[in-house]
């Protein structure tokens, strides 16, 4: 499978085999207007399969939600076709409007306005939990 | 500004310390009667609470406080759809430190993330509430001069109780607690509880249905109610309900200075004729709330002065 590579933009690559589509809806790929390639399940030497998403626009990326998503992922930006920096993320220590939380207990649930906030508590294991209710978040 | 959401906002020095001021006050209550002089504390209770509300509401009172509230939830701005976060901000203009109570989890935090005076979590919903869980703990203390060493048994509700989870991490943070857990197979601590606090501690526990087997052992027994809704069918309910009710007969195998602990009400988890019963310590448990709360206004208080 062939897909062009970009002139200016930003490539993410080593995305955990099946992970790509959650970075993809969570990092909003899906309202932008830009040319964006999701590419599923391709051959790793590395990993054995992968996911890799390429956008093709110098555009902000939420850096965070690559590393709560995947922290193992790597991020390539792109200028005039070369590629200027490479970049792992790691996991941020909260993540604000991100995640929403699911508890139909939670203050969250009621109040619209209040920020959705989830905060890691244990990165070993990879767990993030609403600031609020305590509730895990993924 | 310092708040208390959770038990664990607190240190176990801060803890301590509590315990020591409590204990002051119940030495020489007249020491404190003008602690918090002009003082206000805002009781904020979105959702019905006749104790929890009383024991704030007294113990800033013993401290020569004030205490401002609304009458109920529904007569609060909060039924016109004011956010937890503005009302916080408005009754920081009137008052000094605020005891809040509401049906949502995560709401104390709210209110304190945006108060410019102390916030106390009085409940939010069935996530945390720490003034019982300090109430629970000087009660362990002053029934038996200690908070580590000691054998804890939880029995009932295990699985939705929030005193339960909540008392469980307090106690996790001192040293040789053994737990035991005893309840139905539907009401079992949540496998978190027993992984992130538990397990994650190396506390040593044991699971058992059996509220007489477990008996012996114990050096506390914190009951719960085992309520009805909690079960799928009435028929597992009536099967279960009377194995965790607390009556003499299952008292004669504890130890002679047990301590029966219960956040209550109590509706028949315990029998009436326990409560002679000099192990029974449910109802000191009440009052030793009251003091715990006095130490937390005043150490809440005496920080925001600073």
């Amino acid at each position: 499978m062939n897909i062009d590579s970009i002139q200016n933009g930003v490539v993410i690559d080593h995305i955990t085999a099946g992970c790509g589509m959650k970075l993809y809806h969570l990092l909003g790929l899906d309202t932008i207007e830009c040319s964006v390639a999701l590419i599923r399940n391709v051959g790793s030497k590395k990993m054995g399969r992968k996911d890799i998403i390429k956008i093709d626009a110098a555009i902000p990326v939420n850096l965070d939600v690559i590393g709560y998503v995947d922290p193992d992922a790597t991020v390539n930006v792109i200028r005039d076709g070369q590629l200027v920096e490479k970049k792992s993320i790691p996991m941020p220590e909260q993540l604000v409007n991100v995640i929403q939380c699911k508890n139909p207990r939670c203050i969250t649930s009621c109040e619209q306005e209040l920020a959705h906030v989830v905060r890691l508590t244990d990165r070993e294991q990879k767990v993030y939990r609403c600031i609020y209710c305590e509730t895990k978040a993924n | 500004m310092r708040s208390v959401i959770d038990i664990l906002d607190l240190t176990v020095e801060e803890i301590d310390a509590l315990i020591a001021t409590a204990c002051a006050i119940i030495e020489n209550p007249d020491d404190y009667a003008e602690a918090c002089k002009r003082k206000k504390l805002a009781t904020l209770f979105f959702e019905p609470s006749t104790r929890t509300r009383l024991s704030f509401e007294a113990a800033m009172m013993e401290l020569g406080g004030n205490v401002i509230s609304m009458a109920s939830a529904s007569s609060s701005s909060a039924a016109k759809g004011e956010s937890v976060a503005d009302t916080a901000k408005v009754i920081s203009c009137y008052a000094d430190i605020i005891a809040m109570r509401h049906p949502k989890e995560g709401a104390a935090l709210v209110a304190a993330n945006n108060a410019s005076i102390p916030v106390i979590n009085a409940g939010d919903g069935g996530h945390c509430h720490p003034t019982q869980t300090l109430a629970d703990l000087l009660t362990i203390y002053r029934e038996k001069g200690r908070l580590n060493d000691l054998t804890v048994g939880f029995c009932g509700d295990l699985k939705f109780g929030r005193t339960v989870h909540s008392l469980i991490n307090a106690l996790s943070r001192y040293t040789g607690i053994k737990i035991v857990l005893i309840s139905p197979e539907e009401l079992k601590l949540p496998s978190y509880v027993k992984k992130d606090v538990l397990q994650k501690k190396n506390i040593p526990y044991v699971q058992t249905t059996s509220l007489e087997e477990a008996m012996p052992d114990l050096d506390i027994l914190y009951m719960t109610r085992v309520q009805q809704e909690r079960f799928f069918n009435e028929e597992d309910y009536l099967r279960l309900k009377d194995s965790y009710i607390l009556d003499l007969k299952k008292l004669e195998n504890a130890k002679p200075d047990l301590s029966i602990l219960h956040p209550l009400p109590r509706v028949n988890e315990i029998s009436v004729a326990v409560d002679d019963d000099p192990r029974a310590c449910y109802f000191k448990q009440v009052l030793y709330g009251k003091y715990m709360r006095m130490a937390l206004i005043l150490k809440l208080l005496k920080e925001a002065s600073e």
